[in-house]
C-alpha cells in the first residue's frame, strides 16, 4: 500500500514540515516504498505477544520532588534566534 | 606518536618518553595534514586541547595524574560540550553551542582525557555512510572514493587515519558497529543504559546508547571503564556496578561458548565478508571457545522493526526543533505556523525529513496499531530470540555487515538499499544487547568486521573475548596506506 501526495500532505502538516512543489514526486516515492518495506511485518504472528516496553524490562525510575537545578537564562537565551526582555520573540499570535 | 594506543600512550606519558602538549601538537598537525581530503572533523578544538593538555603535564609532573590523564580523543558532534559548537551534523544546529557538557563529555574530562574537537556524522545521527552531513561526507582512509558508515563515520575515519587514538559515538541501530567495521578498527556499543544519555542529542531513545571507536578492545576497555555508570539525570540509566573492565581483559576463552547466527549467513553476505568471519571463527576455536550454531528466528524482521520504532521515537525528538529557543530560524515568517514549518524545512536534511515523516505516519491516528504497537510487538519477538539463545551460548557471534566499505553516492538514492546496511547490527540495538566490532580481515584491499554480541552487562567478557582474539591476530594493527 503506497501512500498517496495527499497522504504525504496531511502528515507534513501534522510534522510541521514543508516540500517545495518540485520535491514532492520523489518525496512520495521515497516514502512510499519505505511503507512498503515496513509492512513486512504483518507477516509475523503477534497475537499473544506484548508490545515492548523497555529493553530491559525495567520500570521508570522515580525521584523525589525536589527542585535540583536552577535554571540560567541568560545563558540559555544566548542560543536563541530572537529574544526581548528574558523573553523569546515569535510572530504576533494573537490579532 | 600517532601508531600509540591509548595503552601504549599513557605507559609513555607515565615514562616521560613525550608530554601531553608534544603529542597534541603532533596530532594537531596530522589533522591539518590529512583532514581536508577525509573530512572528519566539523570542529577542530586546538585551543582548549592546549589547555587541557598543559593541565595534564602538570598532573603528571606532580604525581596527580587521573585515569585517563592525557589521552587524546575526539566526540562525535552528538555530545554536547558546553563553549564548543554542537552541530549534529545539522544546519539546524550549525550555530548552536551548548551551555553544557553532555556527561560522557564530562567524566572523560573529569578522568583528565584530552578533547581534540568534534567529529563529522550523519545528520542527527540518521544514516550508514555519512553522506546526509550539513557539512559533507567523510572519505573512508582506505579509499576515499568509499564512505567510512555511519553514522559515526567522522569518528572511525579519524581513528582509522590515525588522527586521534580514540573517539566517541553513538549506536542506535549499527552507528558505532559498521563504520568500525568499514574504517578497520573497534567499536563498542554497551548494554542500553550502561552509559548516561544526558546531554547526548537524542535520535531514538529507547535505542541509543553512547560508546567508543578504537584502534583495540584494550581501548574500548580503557574507556568504558571511565564512561559507565549510574547517571541520576538519564531516567534510562541503570545502576548497576562498574568492573574493571581493562582487569577483566586476560581472561581465557576456555570454556566459553560463542554461537554463530545461522540466519546471518544470507543472500546478502558477500563470499569475502563470510570467508574472514569463518576465519575468526575457527581463529576464536583456536584459542579455546566452543563454536556452534545459533538460531535468531525472527532477525529478518529487525529492519522494518527499527524503521518503525525509530522513525517513531525521532519524529516525538525533533519536535523541540521549532525555530524559537535555540538553533535554525528562517527569516521573515509571515505567522508563527510559517516559523515552525519553514525553519523545519530549511533546518533539516532530506534524510531527516523523510524519518520525521515515517515516524509521525506510523503513530498518526489509525495507524498506530496497525505500525507502531505492531513493532513494538515483533520487537518483543526478537528480543525473546536472543533470550532463548543466551539460554545455550555465552556470546553471539556473526559479520557486522553484508559488504566491505561501499562507494560514496552509490546508496544514498535509495533508503531502503541503505537501510538494508544494518542487517547485522539493528538486532542487539532492538534488545538493547551490549556488541563490539573488531577487525577480522580485508576484502580486496577493504576491512572487514566480526561482530560479537553479548547478553546484558556482559561487556566485559565480549571486550575479553577481542581481546584475545587481537592478541593471536594483527588485522586491528594494520594501517590504511598514507597515514602510517
Amino acid at each position: 500500500m503506497s501512500l498517496t501526495r495527499q497522504q504525504v500532505e496531511h502528515i507534513a502538516n501534522l510534522a510541521r514540515l514543508e516540500f517545495d512543489e518540485a520535491e514532492i514526486p520523489d518525496f512520495v516515492a521515497k516514502l512510499g516504498s519505505i511503507v512498503d518495506f515496513v509492512d513486512q511485518l504483518q507477516q509475523a504472528d503477534t497475537d499473544t505477544v506484548e508490545p515492548m516496553a523497555h529493553p530491559l524490562d525495567q520500570v521508570q525510575r522515580l525521584r523525589p520532588d525536589e527542585v535540583t537545578e536552577a535554571i540560567d537564562r541568560d545563558a540559555y537565551q544566548e542560543n536563541a534566534p530572537a529574544v526581548a526582555d528574558g523573553m523569546y520573540l515569535v510572530p504576533k499570535v494573537i490579532e | 606518536m600517532h601508531e600509540l594506543s591509548l595503552a601504549a600512550i599513557r605507559r609513555a606519558l607515565e615514562a616521560g618518553d613525550f608530554t601531553a602538549a608534544e603529542l597534541v601538537e603532533s596530532l594537531l598537525g596530522r589533522i591539518e595534514a590529512h583532514d581536508g581530503n577525509l573530512n572528519s572533523f566539523v570542529t577542530v578544538t586546538g585551543e582548549q586541547a592546549r589547555a587541557a593538555a598543559a593541565e595534564s603535564d602538570r598532573r603528571l609532573a606532580a604525581g596527580t595524574a587521573r585515569p585517563l590523564e592525557g589521552l587524546p580523543l575526539a566526540h562525535k558532534d552528538i555530545f554536547c560540550t558546553a563553549g564548543v559548537r554542537t552541530s549534529c551534523g545539522s544546519r539546524m544546529l550549525d550555530n548552536f553551542v551548548s551551555p553544557y557538557d553532555a556527561a560522557v563529555v564530562e567524566r572523560l574530562k573529569a578522568a583528565g582525557a584530552v578533547m581534540l574537537g568534534k567529529t563529522n556524522m550523519d545528520e542527527f545521527a540518521m544514516g550508514s555512510s555519512n553522506e546526509t552531513s550539513y557539512y559533507g561526507p567523510v572519505a573512508n582512509p582506505w579509499d576515499t572514493a568509499r564512505s567510512p558508515g555511519g553514522s559515526s563515520g567522522g569518528s572511525a575515519a579519524a581513528v582509522a587515519a590515525r588522527l586521534v587514538p580514540a573517539a566517541t559515538g553513538t549506536d542506535t541501530g549499527g552507528s558505532i558497529r559498521q563504520p568500525a567495521a568499514l574504517t578497520g578498527i573497534t567499536g563498542l556499543k554497551p548494554t542500553y543504559g550502561r552509559v548516561s544519555r544526558w546531554g547526548m542529542i537524542a535520535f531514538a531513545s529507547s535505542l541509543d546508547q553512547a560508546g567508543t571507536l578504537t584502534r583495540s578492545a584494550e581501548d574500548a576497555a580503557l574507556l568504558l571503564g571511565a564512561m559507565a555508570g549510574f547517571d541520576e539525570r538519564d531516567s534510562t540509566s541503570l545502576d548497576e556496578p562498574v568492573p574493571d573492565y581493562v582487569a577483566g581483559l586476560d581472561r581465557s576463552l576456555e570454556g566459553l561458548t560463542i554461537g554463530l547466527v545461522r540466519q546471518f549467513f544470507d543472500e546478502g553476505l558477500e563470499a569475502d565478508n563470510e570467508a574472514a568471519l569463518r576465519a575468526a571463527a575457527a581463529e576464536l576455536e583456536g584459542l579455546g571457545a566452543r563454536v556452534r550454531q545459533a538460531e535468531l528466528p525472527n532477525i529478518g524482521l529487525s529492519v522494518p522493526t527499527y524503521y518503525v520504532v525509530a522513525p517513531a521515537e525521532c519524529s516525538s525528538n525533533l519536535s523541540r526543533f521549532d525555530g524559537v529557543r535555540f538553533g535554525y530560524r528562517a527569516d521573515d515568517p509571515k505567522d508563527l505556523l510559517d516559523l515552525y514549518c519553514r525553519s523545519r524545512a530549511e533546518g533539516f536534511g532530506a534524510e531527516v525529513k523523510r524519518r520525521i515523516m515515517t515516524g509521525t505516519y506510523v503513530l498518526s491516528a489509525g495507524y498506530y496499531d496497525a505500525y507502531y504497537l505492531k513493532a513494538q510487538k515483533v520487537r518483543q519477538l526478537i528480543s525473546d530470540d536472543f533470550r532463548r539463545a543466551f539460554a545455550e551460548v555465552d556470546l553471539i557471534a556473526g559479520p557486522t555487515t553484508p559488504t566491505p566499505a561501499f562507494e560514496l553516492g552509490a546508496k544514498i538514492d535509495d533508503p531502503i538499499t541503505m537501510y538494508l546496511n544494518d542487517i547485522y547490527t539493528i538486532g542487539a540495538n532492538l534488545a538493547g544487547l551490549p556488541c563490539l566490532s573488531v577487525p577480522c580481515g580485508f576484502s580486496a584491499g577493504l576491512p572487514v568486521g566480526l561482530q560479537l554480541i553479548g547478553p546484558p552487562f556482559a561487556e566485559q567478557r565480549l571486550l575479553a573475548c577481542a581481546h584475545q582474539y587481537q592478541g593471536a591476530t594483527d588485522w586491528h594493527r594494520r594501517t590504511p596506506a598514507g597515514y602510517a
